[in-house]
Order: structure tokens, then C-alpha cells, then sequence
């Protein structure tokens, strides 16, 4: 049985665990001052041998990602934190922000330091004030006490930091629309290459990373590589946030080595909500290809998801049980990439646009069958040929829906309805109205102008 | 523009106390809307054109970064953001009949504001809150584990004009301008309010608690990992200081 391993969150829940003191009461920092007494090279070194790999859903090795740097030409180069979490299932950053928002600031003093950064930005989803306002004062508190400004604990370090918001856009977590964001345009991704570490925020080489990635450096840097080797698998090292929701006992943020199975996660969770059982579920958000049952011991690390065919994504566990319908949940999470499809390149404009119609015809059992194979085609013309990854996120629940559900969709056109009750999934006691039942809500005009 | 002496010359100085942030000026749109918006609870012609001359840019440069932005508001926004998440996960919960209770409340759909300007309503994309899901926003606070009633009774306090308190959060829901203006990058000074963490946020910290003492209670394990060992510690610490 694997034990789970509480590192970023080993303070949540203290008094007052967000402020400067609580942290430092609690090795915080002590990384930092660490890492001021190395080289950067070194700093850079360790961060590639400890293995972690990028947070945020790509799974980038972070250490070589540093690596990727040109050398210095003398002119300026930036570290770009992305805290724009908004990927359905995805609540990890959010709680680390909230709670203990130093961590990230550590991270941010110690990686600014090895990749020669005097100026860093940490761009905070806008739909969160409270984050945002820990954010902001962790930022001022790391000033008024000597960890960011000029000369950083007398080392001859400057580093400046800007917490900037955002302003609801999902497209934004994507890191070149991100950076295009935070120059004041609309975010839209840039094509790559060239990437970000050679020409990012205002053309110059910048470094662009998650928060539980930056987050993640103090601890190897303050307690070793071999500490954070020790756990996890032989590729994916080290521990992560395992967010689990939906129809289980105790939802919730649950730290564990990569690698630990999602049976495990539930027995700790304590199972599925009374009298139900497990459906199908998520092993990285909405953009990762959904499993069932047959996945329940599949490690979940980056290699063992990749063979079963799915992605380890942010490791949002959003779980359902059997009184969920496939096409109900599937055509929500399209409806979400369509409104959030930032419309620069057709083939995620426009086939988003479609798969959402066809699925809501489905779930409103005025689908055919020939629509089945219309989802299938209309993926085949999107994966792989949009500009960014939102369209291949976007073709993972439709995709991996119809092959494990295929008889569920059917059912839909066979019996020109939608074959469940909703108020069974909900957790709460209702009676499913009329025209919930039939389905699919028409349109709003407001809504109509939005599409 | 209109805006009278005194705000202009107040927008001015907080558009420049934004612009100094960056090292080139038009990275400062953003949160220059998030300030014109906390001015005049949307961003209107006025707060485009205000931008447009901090940044030297067109109003129609402008006017194509707001309307890219689903927290930019192009219409009169009401003092309370009400926003209901309906993405799957929530959706499933709960949230589509906590939508429609709310709708049927406050009588107005999608996007749309009541009479007095008090609630706007919003079908809301993840939130990134899953773990205490069906959730509800108000004015970009947390309002978490809802239900119909609970959602209603939230909406008819705010309706009444009575403060209301967030699940994890600051002390009280500010207006929709003051949180804008948070936005904006200038504090309210309210860091500090709080909640508590959370129940599902601190749900893994409690179960690895929980292993722990039935692990001593049982005699040291055969083989603890050192990542396990690393955890056990912070683990106790947290069950000292929530004492």
C-alpha cells in the first residue's frame, strides 16, 4: 500500500499557514538560502536529476526546460509562473496558493536565481480574489523581509516580482497564449518554435512553469535529490497533488508518490459515495481520455497512463459513478472547450462548435447513429491539426467516450432519450423537473451570441 | 470622456502605479480594465477610451483585448456576480438544478442582471474548487458543497442586502467593484480574513494523519519509504496546530 506523502501541504491547515512566519517556523526558506550558496548551474543540475517533470499537464521535464536557456547575452530574461488553473478536474493550485502561498514565492526566489531572472511574474487566474489577495501579500511580506528586492539576503541578488490576474480566459493557461496575455493582448497562442526559452515574454528567453512545479523546487533543493528520487517511479519522480472529486466519500487533495493507483487513492478517500460504484473517471481533467474500473491499477505515473491510453495530465481525478451519463458529462465538458476555443485556428474553432451540437442532439434523443460515427470524423479532423493542444484535449472525452461507451450513445438514438435521471447523480434530494428530463436546455440568446 | 476631475486624475495615477509593474507599459492593460471596470462596474466607452490614451493605443486596440476577456464586463454589471458552475463535474452534482432554481429566483438567465442591478447570474466554467463541487462564485469567492436551498438563501440574503459570508474566504463578499479593483493589483487588505482551509483541502493531510498513528500504534512498518517518513512529520505538526 502506497502511503501518501504530504510535502506542499505538509502546513495547510496551521494557523495563519499562509503568512511568512507560520512558513519559516517551518523550514521555509531554508531551500532558498541553500540554493544563494550554490552555483546556478548546480541549482539547474539538481532540478534535472531529481527528475521532476513540469505539473502543469505536459509533463516536461522542468531541469531541461531551464537548460533550454541561450546563453546570457547580457540582456534580461524572465520566469513566468502559471497559475491560470482552470482545466477542468483541476484544483491543486488553488488550495497551495491559498494556503501556503510562500511555497511558490521560494520557488520563484530559487529559480529566478539559477536562470539569472531578476524579474519574475506570476500570473494568477482572476476568478479566485482570495488567492489572489494571499498571493499579493506573500509577495510583500518575501520584500519587507529581505527575500525579493535588491540584494537578496546580502548575496547581490535583485529580483523584482509582479503578481498579475487574469481575467477568465482557459486558453490562458496555454504558456505562449499566457504570454501573449500578459503582454496585453488577447491570449492566443503563438506558433511554435520558436519557443518560449528563446524568445517568451517580449522576445526574450523566458522559462514558463506551474506553480506546483516551482513549488516543488524548495524541498529538493532544502532536503536533497535523493529524498525526492526515493519516491515515486523509476521515470516519474517524486511526489504530486492527486485531486480527487466527484462521487467518493471524502473528496479532496490527497499528496502521494507518482505511481500510486487510483484504488488506493479511493480506499483512502473512503470509497465511492454509499451504494454506488465506479463508472468511469478522469485521470488528469477533462483534456486527458477518460477510463473506467479496468484502470483502478493503473499507476499513475506518466508512463503506466501514456500505455493504458490515457494521460496523467494535472492528476484531476474527477470520478462518476454508475448513475452518471457519459453523454450528459461529455457534452458539458465540449460546450466548455467551444465557449473557451480562443478561435484562431479552424479546425478547434469550428469542430468544437460541431461536436457540441451533435452531442447536445444526442443527449436530447434527437440524435441518429450516423452521429456516433459524425463525433468519430469530426475528432479525426481536429487531433493533430489544431494550433494548440486545446483542440487535442478537446477530442479526448468525445474520442475515448465512444469507444468504451459506444452502447450508452446508441441507447440515446434507440430510444430517442436521454436513458437517465439526472437527480440521481446529484447529492442532493430533487425531483427531475420535465424539462430536465428531456435533456438538452435551449439555447439562451445571450448564449446564441456567444457561440 | 466624462469622467469628472477627481476620478481622472485618481485613474491616472493608479494607471501609472500599474504600467511602473512592467517593463513594457501595454502589459498593464489588463489590470488597467480590471481598474476601469472597479470604477465603473464595467468596462465602459469611457474606461476604453481612458486605457487607450494611458497605453497609446486605438480604442479599437483596446476594445479587441476586453471583449477577448469573459470577466470584462460590457454591460452594467450588478453589485453581485452570482456564478453557478455548470462544467460536468459540478453540473452532475448539482449544479444544473441549483442553476435552475437560482434562474427561477432571480427570474433573469445567463449573463443577464436583475432590475436593481444587485445579482448578475452567470453559468460559470470550473472554478477550480472540484473537490467541494456543486460550487457557486460570488464575486470571485468561494461558495462551496451547495445546494438548491442553501444557493437560494445565499441569493435572497444578498437580495435583502445583507452581507454574505464565503465558505473559504474573506470575512464578507465584497461588491463587484472592490474585488475589481483587488484585480487590478491594488489590496484591500484582507489577506488575513479566513475560513478555514477546507475539508476536502486538507482531507489527504488528515488521511496520512490518520496511517500515521494507526502505523505507531502498530509498531514501526518493515519497510517505511523515506517519503513516507517525510510525510508522518509535517503530518503531526499540523494536528499540534490545529490544537
Amino acid at each position: 500500500m502506497t502511503e501518501l506523502t504530504p510535502v506542499l501541504s505538509a502546513t495547510w491547515g496551521l494557523e495563519r499557514s499562509w503568512n511568512f512566519d507560520t512558513y519559516c517556523a517551518n523550514g521555509g526558506y531554508e531551500g532558498a538560502a541553500k540554493a544563494m550558496k550554490m552555483a546556478p548551474g548546480d541549482i539547474i543540475q539538481a532540478v534535472k536529476d531529481s527528475g521532476l517533470r513540469g505539473r502543469g499537464g505536459a509533463g516536461f521535464p522542468t531541469g531541461m526546460k531551464w537548460g533550454f536557456l541561450p546563453a546570457d547575452d547580457g540582456g534580461p530574461r524572465y520566469l513566468v509562473v502559471n497559475a491560470d488553473e482552470s482545466e477542468p478536474g483541476t484544483c491543486k493550485d488553488i488550495p497551495t496558493m491559498m494556503n501556503a502561498p510562500h511555497t511558490l514565492i521560494e520557488g520563484v526566489v530559487i529559480t529566478s536565481f539559477a536562470i539569472g531572472c531578476h524579474h519574475a511574474f506570476i500570473y494568477v487566474r482572476g476568478e479566485v480574489v482570495h488567492v489572489l489577495r494571499r498571493v499579493m501579500k506573500a509577495v510583500e511580506e518575501a520584500y519587507d523581509n529581505g527575500w525579493l528586492g535588491k540584494n537578496i539576503q546580502g548575496t547581490g541578488f535583485d529580483l523584482e516580482v509582479t503578481v498579475h490576474s487574469g481575467a477568465g480566459a482557459y486558453i490562458c493557461g496555454e504558456e505562449t497564449a499566457l504570454l501573449d496575455s500578459l503582454e496585453g493582448l488577447r491570449g492566443q497562442p503563438r506558433l511554435k518554435p520558436p519557443f518560449p526559452a528563446v524568445a517568451g515574454l517580449y522576445a526574450r528567453p523566458t522559462v514558463v512553469n506551474n506553480v506546483e512545479s516551482i513549488a516543488s523546487v524548495p524541498p529538493i533543493i532544502a532536503k536533497g535529490v535523493e529524498w525526492f528520487t526515493s519516491m515515486g517511479t523509476e521515470k516519474s519522480k517524486g511526489m504530486g497533488f492527486f485531486s480527487l472529486s466527484g462521487h467518493v466519500k471524502r473528496p479532496g487533495q490527497y499528496e502521494a508518490p507518482l505511481g500510486i493507483t487510483l484504488r488506493e487513492l479511493l480506499e483512502m478517500a473512503g470509497g465511492m459515495r454509499e451504494g454506488h460504484e465506479l463508472k468511469f473517471w478522469t485521470p488528469g481533467g477533462s483534456s486527458t481520455p477518460i477510463f473506467t474500473k479496468d484502470h483502478l491499477d493503473v499507476p499513475l505515473d506518466y508512463e503506466s497512463v501514456g500505455a493504458a491510453g490515457s494521460m496523467l495530465g494535472t492528476r484531476a481525478l474527477q470520478i462518476f459513478d454508475e448513475t452518471t451519463c457519459i453523454v450528459r458529462a461529455v457534452e458539458r465538458w465540449t460546450e466548455f472547450y467551444k465557449h473557451e476555443s480562443c478561435g484562431k485556428c479552424t479546425p478547434c474553432r469550428e469542430g468544437t462548435y460541431w461536436l457540441e451540437l451533435i452531442l447536445r442532439r444526442l443527449e436530447a434523443g434527437q440524435g441518429t447513429r450516423a452521429d456516433i460515427q459524425q463525433l468519430l470524423d469530426t475528432c479525426d479532423s481536429i487531433l493533430g491539426r489544431a494550433f494548440c493542444a486545446l483542440g487535442d484535449g478537446a477530442v479526448s472525452p468525445v474520442a475515448s467516450s465512444v469507444k468504451l461507451f459506444r452502447e450508452e450513445y446508441e441507447r440515446h438514438v434507440d430510444e430517442a432519450g436521454c436513458p437517465f435521471d439526472h437527480a440521481k447523480s446529484a447529492l442532493f434530494a430533487y425531483s427531475t423537473s420535465a424539462d430536465s428530463l428531456t435533456g438538452a436546455r435551449s439555447l439562451t440568446s445571450a448564449e446564441e451570441a456567444h457561440a | 470622456m466624462t469622467y469628472d476631475d477627481t476620478t481622472a486624475a485618481k485613474l491616472t495615477k493608479e494607471a501609472a502605479a500599474i504600467m511602473a509593474r512592467y517593463p513594457v507599459r501595454r502589459s498593464g492593460l489588463l489590470p488597467m480594465l480590471h481598474l476601469v471596470q472597479s470604477v465603473d462596474g464595467h468596462v465602459s466607452p469611457d474606461g476604453i477610451q481612458f486605457c487607450a490614451q494611458q497605453l497609446g493605443l486605438t480604442s479599437a486596440e483596446v476594445s479587441a483585448v476586453a471583449t477577448f476577456y469573459t470577466q470584462y464586463k460590457r454591460r452594467p454589471n450588478g453589485e453581485y456576480q452570482v456564478g453557478v458552475c455548470t462544467n460536468t463535474l459540478c453540473a452532475v452534482m448539482g449544479g444544473d438544478e441549483i442553476w435552475r432554481r437560482l434562474s427561477e429566483r432571480i427570474g433573469i438567465g445567463h449573463d443577464e442582471t436583475n432590475e436593481d442591478g444587485t445579482i448578475t447570474l452567470e453559468r460559470l466554467e470550473c472554478n477550480a474548487a472540484c473537490d467541494y463541487a456543486p460550487v457557486v462564485m460570488v464575486n470571485w469567492e468561494f461558495f462551496d458543497n451547495m445546494t438548491p436551498e442553501k444557493a437560494l438563501q445565499l441569493v435572497d440574503d444578498i437580495l435583502a442586502g445583507k452581507q454574505v459570508k464565503p465558505s473559504r474566504g474573506a470575512d464578507t463578499v465584497a461588491s463587484f467593484k472592490d474585488v475589481s479593483r483587488v484585480l487590478a493589483g491594488f489590496s484591500d487588505g484582507r489577506a488575513d480574513e479566513d475560513q478555514g482551509a477546507g475539508v476536502a483541502t486538507l482531507a489527504g493531510l488528515n488521511a496520512s494523519k490518520d496511517a500515521a498513528s494507526k502505523n505507531a500504534s502498530k509498531g514501526e512498518p518493515e519497510s517505511v519509504k523515506a517519503g513516507a517518513r517525510a510525510a508522518a512529520k509535517p503530518a503531526t505538526t499540523a494536528a499540534r496546530g490545529k490544537k
